[in-house]
């Protein structure tokens, strides 16, 4: 690996960090959207500062750019106030207006400007380690390096200086007013954040991963744990190895490096979303088709208590009467002789003294339809756990 | 370039003339599917689906190797409506909400597709030029035959909506009902949602993936001020985009250096701040004429609230007093009381006032009603 490698999957790893603290907030916070819609308005921010400093790397673009972020914010509020149209129509309707502005602001100054649109939205890490921070002449490292570094150690600052205020507003944002933090100075604080991290990564990484890289490991994080800070570890974990597994891919392939990392991002979702324990596809599909074959089983239950004639409790009338095919006939009856609630004699169904009791239980549960009555049976039966 | 030159050259020159004509086609039928996607709340869909296109418009050139519209454009389709799809799935498998899943396709295939058209780039093949143009759109590489097969989609989508048009409203105003009434609402809502990506995938090539979502919302939610009609709002949006189209492509073809893409959007996004600002019912401006009015009135039923209290302590209601003990009344202003006079309800006679008997009976109807919704 050189020099340079080294550097770009640093300052990869750094911006995936970067992002994943703001981005579990937003997912969180259901503002997910919002991160799209701000790091694509920074673009006439940019393109005014650039005007003003001529330098895309001077702090004083990246305040202005997130000064414009935090304005789309406002916007949107503000618009969504007026109740003329919903939030999500709001937020489409902000952002491309600033984006088109910003579009012809550099179609206009194409001369002028050295901007490119498509290195705005899709970055270019591979540049990155070139354009050098000289300090009194002395080479200190890639100036994309420093200003996400900084970008970074301030909002690992903030985050653990505000992570209960932060915790609080999210999940009960009265609780958070009541208990004297504002709600308002945090949603800003975090919009604020999240703006400054889509400028300082934006000339790296482009507008299109600062969104993915703030959603995507939030996102699969999110369908792994229910614990805000395990949530952040993982999503920082997913972030940085899709980055620098990203990296790999693109030099394997000669294609962007931005996108590679997306496409990796994708990866790790997709695999998180079908294979994630409990909150997974795969999981989600076995669980319920495992609800089915107890529901049936209730039922099947049930009907043997309501009737006492042999007829209706012949195996046979399974497949007639209520309509089951063989093989769901047969997965029932094997789960419940299993379970020892059913007994055969001679082909004739009956509930054994634990069927019979099983199902009184779950009469009382039906007719009352309060929690209560299941909290015993789900310690002694199998059936709905989990 | 003047007006009229500028129109005449409209019919003349074939480029201009094609490139209006599917500008305002491809506005009109947007505004059109719009609506239904603004009323739905599913606004930034469209945001999501016109990224999600991208990788299917790469794969489709990867596959065939031609740069032909036609065959992108299903690539486009196809892989917008995975997104689609996998959108719905994320929102109903999982406890993640729309807005996440809804960033998470449009991210993440948007990077995806990138990554297929820098590697494309990389391909040793001549014909790959040009296939970033999907990014921003260029409505300058429209041909005749591009309009023609818009205006064919265009009037699928009228004639299904004009067939549905029962079944499209219920279902987006009360889709519980819906589903009472015995109609089919997932093929329904799977039937308005294809639309809907077809619409943005014929604006790929004009307006781009990046800023197709303006085309779908502007318009319906600029048409949705000036009225409570699904009809109307459909039709107002389809003219609204037509004409963003229609203005966006002069704008940008009298002047240098312009794309049409973001100067449509602009001129779309221009509807809207007019239509939110002007419109009579709901517009900002006559919300806050009303809100003054109401407070003036307000005023001025406090001031003659506060004469008839001092009035009612005499004997005689026409006695007169001084204008002074008003001053230190928040609700009286000089205006207020000369509309008052105007009213007929004071008599003014040099710095003393006196209620009338019209006056006095008002006065006294007002805390009347003020007492009863006290209570």
């Amino acid at each position: 690996m050189s020099n340079a490698q080294i550097e770009i999957q640093l300052i990869a790893a750094l911006v995936a960090i970067a992002c994943a603290i703001p981005g579990s907030f937003l997912v969180l916070r259901k503002m997910a959207m919002i991160s799209d819609a701000i790091s694509h308005s920074i673009l006439p921010g940019i393109v005014i500062g650039f005007f003003i400093t001529q330098d895309l790397n001077s702090p004083v673009l990246i305040l202005l750019a997130a000064l414009t972020g935090i304005i789309t914010v406002v916007l949107v509020e503000y618009i969504q106030n007026t109740g003329l149209v919903k939030e999500d129509t709001a937020i489409g309707l902000v952002f491309p207006t600033l984006f088109s502005i910003g579009v012809i602001l550099i179609a206009k100054n194409a001369n002028d400007v050295h901007l490119d649109v498509d290195a705005i939205l899709l970055g270019e890490l591979a540049f990155a380690p070139f354009d050098r921070l000289l300090i009194s002449r002395v080479d200190v490292g890639p100036k994309s390096l420093w200003i996400i570094g900084c970008i970074l150690i301030i909002t690992i600052t903030l985050l653990i200086a505000f992570f209960k205020e932060l915790k609080v507003s999210t999940f009960d944002a009265g609780l958070a007013a009541s208990l004297g933090f504002s709600p308002t100075l945090i949603h800003y604080g975090l919009m604020s954040i999240s703006s400054i991290t889509s400028v300082g990564a934006f000339d790296a990484v482009g507008a299109i991963l600062v969104v993915a890289l703030m959603i995507a490991p939030a996102a699969s994080a999110y369908l792994i744990t229910n614990n805000l800070k395990r949530m952040l570890v993982y999503a920082i974990s997913f972030g940085v190895f899709s980055a620098i597994a990203g990296y790999w891919l693109a030099h394997a392939l000669d294609a962007s490096i931005s996108g590679s990392i997306t496409t990796m991002l994708g990866l790790v979702f997709l695999s998180v979303y079908l294979f994630a324990p409990n909150k997974g596809v795969i999981a989600v599909l076995y669980r319920e088709k495992q609800q089915r074959t107890e529901v049936l089983l209730l039922t099947f239950l049930l009907h043997l208590k309501n009737h006492t004639e042999e007829t209706e409790r012949h195996v046979n009338h399974l497949n007639e009467h209520i309509n089951w095919g063989k093989v769901r006939s047969k997965t029932i009856l094997d789960l419940a002789l299993k379970n020892n609630m059913i007994q055969f004699n001679k082909n004739i169904v009956a509930l054994t003294e634990k069927g019979d009791a099983f199902t009184t239980q779950a009469i009382d549960y039906i007719i009352t339809n309060e929690d209560g009555q299941i909290e015993d049976m789900k310690d002694d039966f199998f059936l709905f756990r989990g | 370039m003047n007006i009229k030159e500028y129109i005449e050259l409209l019919f003349t020159d074939y480029t201009l003339r094609t490139i209006t004509l599917g500008t305002a086609i491809l506005g009109a039928v947007t505004g059109m599917l719009g609506s239904f996607a603004v009323l739905r709340k599913q606004s930034l869909l469209g945001d999501a689906i016109s990224h999600a296109a991208l990788p299917g418009i790469a794969i489709a050139f990867l596959l065939t190797g031609t740069k032909d519209s036609n065959v992108l454009l299903i690539g486009a389709l196809v892989s917008g409506l995975v997104g689609t799809f996998w959108i719905r799935g994320i929102i109903k498998k999982t406890h993640l909400k729309s807005d996440t899943a809804l960033g998470l396709i449009l991210s993440l295939f948007f990077g995806f597709g990138m990554l297929l058209l820098t590697f494309i780039q990389k391909q040793p093949n001549a014909n790959q030029a040009g296939l970033d143009k999907y990014l921003f759109g260029q409505a300058a590489t429209l041909l005749e035959r591009d309009v023609w097969l818009m205006t064919i989609v265009s009037g699928a989508c009228l004639v299904v909506l004009l067939l549905f048009w029962k079944e499209f409203k219920i279902l987006l105003f009360d889709s519980d009902y819906t589903k009472t009434l015995g109609f089919n609402t997932k093929i329904i809502d799977i039937l308005i949602t294809s639309f809907i990506v077809l619409a943005i995938v014929l604006g790929l090539q004009t307006v781009g993936v990046v800023l197709m979502s303006a085309m779908l919302l502007a318009p319906a939610a600029a048409a949705r001020q000036w009225t409570n009609k699904l009809g109307v709002m459909v039709f107002l949006a389809a003219l609204f985009g037509a004409f963003s189209g229609v203005f966006g492509t002069a704008i940008s073809a009298t002047q240098n250096n312009l794309s049409t893409g973001p100067v449509i959007v602009i001129i779309a996004g221009v509807f809207v701040l007019f239509s939110f600002v002007f419109s009579p019912n709901r517009g900002l401006l006559f919300k806050q004429i009303r809100f003054i009015k109401n407070r003036r009135d307000l005023q001025l039923h406090k001031t003659l609230t506060f004469m008839y209290h001092i009035a009612d302590t005499h004997d005689n209601v026409s006695h007169p007093h001084t204008v002074k003990i008003l001053n230190n009344f928040q609700g009286y202003t000089k205006g207020t009381l000369q509309k008052l006079v105007k009213r007929n309800l004071v008599e003014l006679d040099g710095n003393m006032w006196s209620l009338t008997e019209e006056g006095y009976k008002t006065a006294s109807n007002l805390y009347n009603q003020q007492n009863k919704t006290d209570e």
